[in-house]
């Protein structure tokens, strides 16, 4: 209990003052994941819009196949990127390794199926109302995909939000292809495993405090934004 | 109305099978000329199927369906109204202009059609509300002005009043009056007598997936041609 009070009057401490390495960190964060999740987005997104409106043979195994690269395991991703980005690997001449965009890799390979699948999902009842609509107003397949992502917006922000959440929090493959070095790669997780690490409980439940208050800010804020709930039903 | 235009239909020995089960056919009948042809019958008739087979929703499992023009033209010269009207979540007036949009005609023009459309259908009070608060018989007067603003050839209507109030069948009704007095050729299903007798021009009589009478209304109505249409306008139960 102690150490909850302590964690939240560190927490209070470090956004009131606005340490700057917080600061630092928690920017860092955002750039890593809102990258992320927008390269993500600009896959995943199409991608489910695509899977909606198209029917071929394996089309049953690709949905489940994405379904299930959902749960992919964020370590074994950090691995694999890890290995391909390292020296010996495939793209080690690209110098990517423990850097920014090599954690911007690793999470889009992370968060590219959470959206293309939650997407795909909302489209797809979508696309059960429009279906006869649209072949018979003979629309393009692009045009299909287009009224299906601009109709389903909302479901749309879910999908991405989902993904942002994800990236967020994450810590597995981040750890393993950013290194967690200060100054360059450090973000919020990586920065509360090496307080626990280090015994500093407060300021790793600090740290863990903003991360949470960071993500519902994003959330809130993008809800606001796309004034959902508001105006009509979508 | 075009010079040309995508009628007559052909239908030469056209079946639809679903899971091992003939619903419609084999049928052969032409589809020419101008007014209103009414396909009536009772539920599970094959009067949506038929429809949805001569507008291309429905693929001919044997036999063939034919226009008088190319397959690439006679899509976007024909409509389709669904008796569940497919809303899009969009305003009224985007709803309405959507298929103008998918054709490629400049937006303020589309708007412009739309809200012509919006006033001859009656939904001024509504042009920017989202179409998905409409009540039902609203819903429908947009489906057919969003079918209509194309300007068809030919108008397929699948039975467009059934959930409806009197009202707005009635409304309905001219508006589908009007479309036939413009030129558009419309086919419409309906299993309700009155509505047949108010609209047709021409009278499909459907059961079992087979047309069994066709006759002009007046024919049809005071003089049935077969047991089964007999049965039916009696208002007997057909089974």
């Amino acid at each position: 209990m102690n150490d909850l009070l302590a964690g939240l009057k560190s927490a209070f401490g470090l956004i009131i003052h606005l340490d700057h390495d917080l600061v630092e960190v928690s920017l860092r964060s955002l750039q890593v994941t809102v990258s992320a999740v927008i390269i993500a987005a600009a896959i995943g997104l199409p991608f489910g819009a695509w899977l909606s409106v198209t029917r071929f043979r394996h089309r049953r195994a690709t949905i489940a196949i994405l379904n299930a690269l959902m749960g992919l395991p964020p370590v074994v991703v950090g691995l694999v990127v890890y290995l391909l980005l390292s020296r010996s690997g495939p793209f080690g001449v690209l110098d990517l390794l423990f850097t920014p965009t090599a954690m911007i890799i690793a999470q889009v390979i992370i968060v590219t199926p959470i959206i293309a699948s939650i997407s795909h999902q909302s489209m797809r009842e979508l696309w059960f109302v429009y279906h006869d609509l649209l072949i018979s107003i003979k629309t393009s397949k692009w045009q299909r995909m287009k009224a299906l992502l601009w109709d389903g917006r909302r479901g749309l922000l879910t999908a991405v939000l989902t993904g942002f959440g994800r990236g967020i929090g994450e810590i597995g493959a981040i750890m393993i292809v950013g290194g967690n070095i200060d100054h360059l790669t450090r973000v919020l997780t990586t920065a509360i495993a090496l307080e626990v690490g280090k015994g500093d409980f407060p300021l790793a439940l600090g740290l863990g405090i903003v991360l949470i208050t960071l993500a519902i800010v994003v959330n809130l804020a993008i809800h606001t934004l796309s004034r959902t709930e508001r105006e009509g039903t979508w | 109305m075009v010079d040309s235009t995508i009628l007559p239909l052909t239908l030469d020995g056209a079946t639809v099978r679903k899971g091992g089960q003939q619903i419609v056919g084999p049928l052969a009948l032409t589809m020419g000329g101008v007014g209103c042809s009414i396909v009536i019958g009772p539920n599970g008739a094959g009067k949506t199927t038929l429809l949805r087979l001569m507008h291309g929703l429905e693929r001919a499992s044997s036999g063939s369906v034919k226009w008088a023009l190319k397959q690439s033209e006679v899509f976007t010269r024909q409509s389709f109204v669904f008796q569940t009207p497919v809303v899009m979540r969009r305003s009224v007036i985007e709803n309405i202009a959507y298929p103008l949009h998918v054709r490629g005609i400049d937006r303020k023009i589309a708007i412009g059609e739309a809200e012509k459309w919006i006033d001859k259908v009656g939904l001024m009070k509504s042009t920017h509300k989202d179409a998905n608060v409409l009540s039902g018989g609203e819903k429908q007067k947009l489906a057919i002005a969003r079918a209509l603003i194309t300007k068809p050839d030919v108008l397929f209507l699948d039975e467009p009043t059934t959930n409806l109030d009197g009202s707005s069948t009635q409304d309905i009704e001219k508006l589908i009056r009007r479309a036939r007095d413009a030129g558009t050729r419309i086919v419409m299903a309906t299993h309700d007598f009155g509505q047949a007798r108010r609209l047709a021009d021409e009278v499909l009589f459907m059961h079992h997936g087979i047309v069994h009478e066709r006759a002009a209304a007046e024919i049809f109505f005071a003089d049935p041609g077969t047991t089964e249409a007999q049965v039916f306008l009696r208002g007997d139960l057909l089974l």
